[in-house]
């Protein structure tokens, strides 16, 4: 079998103003598919695409933020969230959704996904990825 | 003469929020929609730049936007109204002109 490549997943857009953060989350679920071990983050506008409460109804849009909540049973479960951008929108993680994954080597515990990191955390990040894929 | 702005852009990305600020005069209108609607909420970066037009034009915001968006109407910068698109057509017609900033 090929090496698992490490990959991380930048999202950097708001939703549904563009069409980039749905397209993210689709390759994020098809990379997750291939078995890879893929990680996502949300940095800079890239946070509005997981607050809480989206309801399009009234846009004529597909609200696409409850399929997130389904990254943990693909095994995405190290989601990254950027602390400064929060901050400068007057947003914190109590206005994010509860992203959750059961972690089965810890007898299929339910775990947050969602990690803050600094700016610095995650320049990190990036560099311990073998391939970064930016919407 | 009146004029109706629209800004469709999310602040943090781009600048046309500050450049509509920049140049609309007093008196006339802003219509924060799409992306834009993020300029509306309190806490952010921008709420003082928002807060200070408010004294120059009137500011509005498309409620469909930010109930897209998660955006609470509870938590908008105090003075901004809510609009729906009856509104928002009901803004047209009251102006004599729309600017659209992208």
């Amino acid at each position: 079998m090929a090496k698992i490549k490490k990959f991380l997943y930048v999202n950097r857009k708001a939703p549904y103003g563009t069409i980039y953060a749905l397209e993210s989350l689709e390759v994020v679920l098809i990379g997750a598919a291939f078995e890879q071990d893929v990680s996502v983050a949300f940095v800079d506008d890239g946070v509005y695409q997981i607050t809480k409460g989206q309801d399009t109804q009234g846009i004529g849009m597909k609200n696409f933020s409850p399929t997130y909540s389904a990254l943990g049973d693909y095994e995405v479960t190290k989601i990254y969230v950027e602390k400064a951008s929060l901050a400068e929108r007057g947003l914190s993680q109590e206005d994010l959704l509860d992203l959750k994954y059961e972690d089965e080597d810890d007898d299929w515990a339910e775990k947050d996904s969602i990690r803050l990191v600094s700016r610095a955390e995650l320049a990190d990040i990036m560099e311990a990825n073998d391939v970064i894929l930016s919407f | 003469m009146t004029m109706l702005h629209t800004v469709n852009k999310s602040p943090f990305e781009r600048d046309a929020l500050t450049a509509c600020l920049s140049m609309a005069k007093k008196g006339s209108s802003v219509l924060l929609i799409e992306d834009g609607v993020y300029a509306a909420m309190q806490g952010t970066r921008f709420e003082d730049q928002v807060t200070q037009a408010k004294a120059e034009v009137k500011l509005y915001v498309l409620g469909a936007d930010l109930k897209a968006r998660g955006m609470a109407a509870e938590r908008i910068i105090d003075g901004i109204q809510v609009v729906d698109y009856g509104g928002f057509v009901d803004l047209t017609t009251e102006h004599d002109t729309v600017q659209a900033w992208l």
